[in-house]
C-alpha cells in the first residue's frame, strides 16, 4: 500500500479552508478589542455616556463576529491530531506545549472577560468593566503570541534535538522556542497588522453611516473614525517595519520561500526587486529556457537590500538553492538539492539501524562481547544521525522539483499585501487629517472607505498564503515534508469532511453577515433615537 | 519515584482532572437537550438558553484545554487516537461549532436559519456530545482497533506511525455495546447535572418543577447504565503492563487497581456519593436547607468520580488506550507522554491553574450573584 497523494492534497485543502475560514474572523477580533477598550478607556476618563453608547455599539458588532471566531478555531487545533498526525508524534513534544499553554492562559481569560464586558454593565463597577474589557484583548493577544509560537517552528525549527529512540524531536530549550526571532516578528507582524483589518472596518461602518444616515451619525461615526484613524495610521507604520523584517528573516531561514515570492529563478549579487509584473505562466523550473517574467518593472538593489541589507548582496535563486555551491553566509559552501538527498537519506537510515541496534543491545548479554560491538554501532549510527539530521527531511524526497513551492500564489499574493499596506498608510494618514479636522465630507471618498473593507481582508489573507503556501513541501521546514506530516486515512474520508466543514463555514460565514448588516443597519443607540 | 516516572503521573492526573472537568461541564449539553422538555413556551426556552448560554464558553475552552494539555503531555495519544478514530472526533468537533454560533445567532435579526434551527443545534450537540464523548472515554477501557509502530517512520514510501486497523475510523466504537452503554450513562449524566444546574440558576418555579421530574426519571436509568458498566470492567479483563513494557490481559485488572490504590477508590466512592446526594437534595426530598445546592453536590461529586476513573485507567501498570488490534501497540503513560523536560516544563505552567481557576470564580461571582428570572431578561439589553 502506498499513500495515497490524493489524501495529501485533500488533506492540505482542509487545513487551508479551515484556517482561511477562521482567519476571516480573527483579524476583527484582535482590532476590534483595541479599537472599543479604548473608547471604553475614553468614557471611564470622561464619565460622557456617548463614548459608553458608543463602545457598546461596537462590542455587539465583536460578539458577533468572536462566536464564530471560536467556533472556527476549535477545528483547527485538533486537525492538527485528525489530519496531520505523524506530525504530531514528531513534533508533538515541542509543538504541544505552545497549544496547552494557549489554552490554560489566553482562552480562559478572553471566555471570562468577555462574559463580564457583555453581561457585566449593570453588575460590576465602571473600573472592573473596563479591565475587563482590556483583559478580553489582552487575552486574545496572548493567544495569538501562542499560536504564533507554534506557527514560527514549523518555519524555523529551533530549541530541540531528535531522539531516535523516540522517533521523534524533543524539546532542550523552552524560551528559545518561545522567544525565536521568528516568533517575535511574527506576532508583532500578524497581531499588529490585524489592527489594520479592524480599523479598516469601523472606518468603513462609520462611513457608510455619513453616506446612508447623514448628519444624525455624524459625531459617532467622527469620533469613531477619531479612533480608528489613529490606530490604524500607527498599525501600518509598524506593519511596514515588522513586514520588512519578516522578509528579512524568510531569506536568512527559508530562502526558497524568498525566491519563490520574488520569481527569482537566478539568483546573484545587486539583485533588484520586482515592484510591478507579470509572471511567464509557462515557466517551470529554471533551465527550461523560458523567460522569468512577460514583463516586469525592478526597483534596483531593491532585493539585496531587503534579503541581505547590503545593496551588493548575494541572493540566492532557484536555481543556487537547488544545485548548491555557493557561499554561504557564514562561510561555508551550499549543498546541492542532490546532496541534501543524500544526507537525508543517510539520516533517515542511520535512525532505523539505530532502533534496530538498540533493541538488540536490549536483549544481549551484558557482558558479552556482541554487546560491546553493538555499542559501536550504535555510536556510528548516532554520528550519523547527528551529522545529517538538519535535511532529514530531504530523505523523504524524490525530485528536486517537488523543493520547489508555487510561484505564482507566493508572488502575487506578496504583491497584494505590500501594495495594499502602502495604500493604507496614505488611507489614513488621509483618514485622520480629515476626521480631526471635520472636514470629512467627500461622498466619493467615504465610498472609497467603504470599498476598502474587503481589500483588508483580502490583504490579510495573502500574508497568510505567503507564510504557509511558501513553505512547501515542508510542513516542517527541512524537517518533514507534507506528504510525511499525513494521517493514514483514505481520501474520501478527508474529502468528506472537507465538504462538510466547506459547507457548515459557509453557511454560518452567511449567517454571520446577515446579523452583522442587520445590526449596522440598525445602527447604535444614540441619544436621538431614544 | 524517579522524575520521569513522577512526571508522567502527574501530567496523567492533570489531564484525567480536565477531563473529569470536562464531563461536569457537560451539565451545559445536558441542559440544552433539556431544552424542548422544560422550556415549555418561549419566555421559559429563553430562560433557559440564557441560563446555559452564560456558561457553555467553560465547557467549551475547557475541551480545547484538554485536547491542548493531552497534546502536550501525551503525543502519541493526540496522533494515534485523533488521527486514528477520525469521524468519531470529527463528528463531535461538528456538532461543538454548531453549538458554539447557536447562541450568539439565535435571537438575531438576519440569522438565515431562523430561531428553531439554532436551537435544534444546541439540542443536537446536547445529545450527540456527551453520547460520543462518553464513548470514547469509554474506550479508555474496552480498546480501540489501532496498530502504533514508530519504527515506520523509516519506510520512505509509507511512513506511517499510526493507523486505524479498520475502515471505519472510529465509528466502530459504536459497535462495541458498552461503549454505548457508557456514552448513554454520560448523557444521562449531562441531563441530571443540567436539570439540577437549572434549580439553581434560574428563578421559575416551573422549570424547577420539571428539572425535579427529570431527576425523579432519569437518576434511575443513569444508575442501571453507569453500573452496568462499572461492574462489567470490574469483573472483566483489563489491559495490563509488565515491567519490560509489554502489555497483557489481567484478569480483574481494574478491580485489582482500586484495591491496589485505596486512595483513587475513596476519591471515586465519594464521588458517587456526593453525585447521589446532589440528586436526593433536590430531586427527592421536599423543601430542605440544602434545597438549590444540588449541583454543587453533584458537580463536585462527578469530577471526583470520573477523576477516579481515569486515574484507574492509567496508574498502576494498566493501558490507558489500549489497543484490541495489537495488544503490544497500547499506550500507556510511559510509552505515549512527552520528553521529561517538556513535562517538567509543563508542570511549572501548569502552577499558574489555580491563578486561572481564582479568577474565573471572581469574575462569575461577580456578575451571577442572583438567579436568572424572566424579569431580569426583559430588563436586560445583552441576553440571547
Ligand atoms: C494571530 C492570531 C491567531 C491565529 C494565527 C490563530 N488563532 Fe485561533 N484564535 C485567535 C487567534 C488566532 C483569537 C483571537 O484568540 C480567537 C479568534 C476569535 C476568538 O474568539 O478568539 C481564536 C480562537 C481559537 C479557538 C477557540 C478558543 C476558545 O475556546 O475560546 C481555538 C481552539 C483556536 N483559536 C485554535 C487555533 C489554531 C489551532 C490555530 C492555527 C492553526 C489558530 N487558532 C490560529
Ligand atoms: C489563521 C491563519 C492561517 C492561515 C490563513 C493559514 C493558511 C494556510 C494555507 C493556505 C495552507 C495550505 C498551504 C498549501 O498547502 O499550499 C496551510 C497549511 C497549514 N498550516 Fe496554516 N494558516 C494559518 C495559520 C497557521 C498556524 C498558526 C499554524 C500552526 C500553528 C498553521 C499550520 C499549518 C499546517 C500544519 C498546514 C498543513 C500542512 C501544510 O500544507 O503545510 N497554520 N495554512
Ligand atoms: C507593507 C509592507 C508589508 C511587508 C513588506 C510584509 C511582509 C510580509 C512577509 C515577508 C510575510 C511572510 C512571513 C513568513 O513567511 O514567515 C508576511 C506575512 C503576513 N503579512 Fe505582511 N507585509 C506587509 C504588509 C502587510 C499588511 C498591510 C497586512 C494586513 C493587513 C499583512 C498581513 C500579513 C499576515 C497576516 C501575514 C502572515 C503572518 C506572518 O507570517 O507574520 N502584511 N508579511
Amino acid at each position: 500500500m502506498e499513500l495515497d497523494v490524493n489524501l495529501i492534497d485533500w488533506s492540505r485543502a482542509q487545513f487551508a479552508m479551515t484556517a482561511i475560514y477562521h482567519w476571516l474572523f480573527v483579524p476583527l477580533t484582535l482590532g476590534l478589542s483595541v479599537i472599543m477598550a479604548i473608547m471604553e478607556t475614553v468614557y471611564y476618563k470622561t464619565g460622557n455616556e456617548f463614548w459608553k453608547r458608543t463602545a457598546k455599539f461596537w462590542m455587539k458588532i465583536f460578539g458577533i463576529n468572536f462566536a464564530i471566531g471560536v467556533a472556527t478555531g476549535i477545528i483547527l487545533e485538533f486537525e492538527f491530531g485528525t489530519n496531520w498526525s505523524n506530525y504530531s508524534w514528531f513534533v508533538g513534544d515541542i509543538f504541544g506545549a505552545p497549544l496547552a499553554i494557549e489554552g490554560i492562559l489566553a482562552f480562559f481569560m478572553e471566555a471570562t472577560f468577555v462574559a463580564v464586558m457583555f453581561f457585566g454593565w449593570n453588575k460590576v463597577g465602571k473600573k472592573f468593566h473596563l479591565a475587563s474589557t482590556w483583559l478580553t484583548g489582552i487575552g486574545a493577544a496572548i493567544s495569538a503570541w501562542w499560536i504564533l509560537v507554534a506557527n514560527s517552528w514549523m518555519q524555523y525549527p529551533v530549541g530541540m534535538e531528535f531522539n531516535p529512540e523516540t522517533v521523534r524531536n524533543e524539546m532542550t530549550d523552552f524560551f528559545a522556542v518561545a522567544f525565536s526571532p521568528v516568533a517575535v516578528t511574527k506576532f508583532f507582524h500578524a497581531v499588529i497588522s490585524s489592527w489594520i483589518v479592524g480599523s479598516v472596518f469601523v472606518i468603513a461602518v462609520a462611513s457608510w453611516y455619513l453616506l446612508r444616515k447623514g448628519e444624525s451619525h455624524r459625531k459617532f461615526a467622527l469620533s469613531s473614525i477619531k479612533v480608528a484613524g489613529t490606530v490604524g495610521l500607527a498599525a501600518s507604520l509598524i506593519t511596514l517595519f515588522t513586514g520588512d523584517k519578516s522578509a528579512y528573516h524568510v531569506a536568512q531561514y527559508q530562502p526558497m520561500k524568498l525566491a519563490a515570492i520574488e520569481g527569482l529563478y537566478e539568483g546573484g549579487e545587486s539583485v533588484g526587486l520586482v515592484g510591478v509584473g507579470v509572471l511567464n505562466p509557462d515557466k517551470a523550473w529554471y533551465d527550461d529556457g523560458e523567460e522569468d517574467f512577460l514583463f516586469d518593472f525592478k526597483i534596483p538593489y531593491g532585493l539585496s537590500l531587503l534579503a541581505t541589507r547590503d545593496a551588493n548582496g548575494f541572493v540566492p535563486g532557484i536555481k543556487e538553492l537547488i544545485e548548491g555551491g555557493y557561499t554561504l553566509p557564514d562561510g561555508g559552501m551550499a549543498l546541492s538539492a542532490e546532496e541534501k538527498m543524500v544526507r537525508g537519506r543517510a539520516a533517515v537510515e542511520a535512525m532505523a539501524g539505530y532502533r534496530e541496534v538498540s533493541r538488540a543491545l536490549k536483549t544481549a548479554d551484558a557482558d558479552s562481547s556482541d554487546t560491546a560491538a553493538l555499542e559501536t554501532r550504535l555510536q556510528e549510527y548516532d554520528t550519523i544521525l547527528d551529522n545529517n539530521m538538519p535535511y532529514f527531511g530531504y530523505g523523504y524526497i524524490d525530485d528536486p522539483k517537488e523543493l520547489l513551492p508555487n510561484v505564482p500564489l507566493n508572488f502575487y499574493a506578496f504583491r497584494i499585501m505590500v501594495v495594499l499596506g502602502s495604500y493604507f498608510i496614505l488611507f489614513f494618514i488621509v483618514l485622520v487629517f480629515l476626521a480631526f479636522k471635520d472636514r470629512y465630507r467627500q461622498k466619493w471618498l467615504q465610498w472609497v472607505a467603504v470599498i476598502s473593507l474587503p481589500l483588508a481582508y483580502f490583504c490579510s489573507q495573502a500574508g497568510w498564503i505567503v507564510a504557509e503556501a511558501g513553505r512547501q513541501p515542508w510542513a516542517i521546514q527541512d524537517l518533514m515534508p507534507v506528504n510525511v506530516a499525513v494521517s493514514n486515512l483514505s481520501a474520501s474520508s478527508v474529502q468528506v469532511t472537507f465538504f462538510l466543514f466547506l459547507a457548515l463555514f459557509t453557511i454560518l460565514l452567511i449567517a454571520e453577515i446577515g446579523i452583522m448588516v442587520k445590526a449596522i443597519r440598525k445602527g447604535p443607540e444614540l441619544e436621538q433615537n431614544k | 519515584m524517579e522524575t520521569y516516572v513522577f512526571l508522567q503521573h502527574y501530567w496523567w492526573a492533570v489531564v484525567s482532572l480536565l477531563g473529569a472537568i470536562l464531563v461536569f461541564l457537560l451539565f451545559v449539553q445536558g441542559g440544552n437537550s433539556l431544552l424542548f422538555c422544560v422550556g415549555k413556551d418561549d419566555v421559559r426556552k429563553q430562560l433557559v438558553i440564557n441560563s446555559t448560554g452564560r456558561k457553555w464558553e467553560f465547557t467549551f475552552t475547557t475541551l480545547v484545554t484538554f485536547g491542548g494539555a493531552f497534546f502536550a503531555s501525551f503525543p502519541l495519544f493526540y496522533s494515534t487516537s485523533f488521527g486514528g478514530a477520525y469521524w468519531l472526533w470529527m463528528i463531535i468537533l461538528f456538532t461543538f461549532v454548531l453549538q458554539a454560533v447557536s447562541y450568539e445567532f439565535q435571537s438575531k435579526l438576519g440569522n438565515l436559519l431562523g430561531r428553531k434551527t439554532y436551537r435544534i443545534f444546541l439540542v443536537i450537540n446536547g445529545v450527540v456530545g456527551p453520547i460520543l464523548l462518553g464513548g470514547a472515554v469509554a474506550t479508555f477501557f474496552t480498546g480501540s482497533n489501532f496498530i502504533v509502530d514508530k519504527g515506520n517512520l523509516a519506510e520512505l514510501s509509507m511512513p506511517v506511525i499510526s493507523g486505524w486497523a479498520n475502515a471505519s475510523h472510529g465509528l466502530d466504537a459504536l459497535l462495541n455495546v458498552w461503549n454505548v452503554i457508557f456514552g448513554l450513562a454520560v448523557f444521562f449524566l449531562a441531563r441530571i447535572l443540567g436539570a439540577l444546574y437549572f434549580i439553581n440558576n434560574i428563578d421559575s418555579p416551573e422549570i424547577a418543577a420539571s428539572s425535579r421530574k427529570v431527576l425523579k426519571i432519569e437518576t434511575p436509568l443513569f444508575l442501571v447504565l453507569f453500573l452496568a458498566f462499572f461492574v462489567k470492567i470490574l469483573v472483566g479483563e483489563g489491559f495490563a503492563v509488565a515491567d519490560d513494557g509489554t502489555v497483557f490481559m489481567e484478569k480483574y485488572k481494574y478491580l485489582n487497581n482500586f484495591l491496589e490504590m485505596p486512595a483513587v477508590a475513596a476519591v471515586f466512592l465519594l464521588g458517587v456519593l456526593l453525585l447521589l446526594s446532589g440528586i436526593i437534595i433536590d430531586g427527592f426530598l421536599g423543601k430542605n436547607r440544602l434545597s438549590g445546592k444540588g449541583i454543587f453536590f453533584s458537580g463536585f461529586g462527578t469530577v471526583l468520580a470520573v477523576f477516579g476513573l481515569l486515574l484507574c485507567a492509567g496508574y498502576n501498570g494498566t493501558a490507558y488506550y489500549p489497543s484490541t488490534a495489537d495488544l503490544q501497540s497500547s499506550l500507556t503513560i510511559a510509552n505515549s507522554c512527552s520528553s521529561e523536560f517538556t513535562l517538567k516544563t509543563m508542570a511549572y505552567v501548569s502552577i499558574l491553574v489555580p491563578f486561572v481557576i481564582a479568577y474565573i470564580a471572581y469574575a462569575w461571582k461577580s456578575i451571577n450573584s442572583k438567579k436568572l428570572s424572566a424579569e431580569e431578561l426583559e430588563k436586560e439589553e445583552e441576553k440571547y
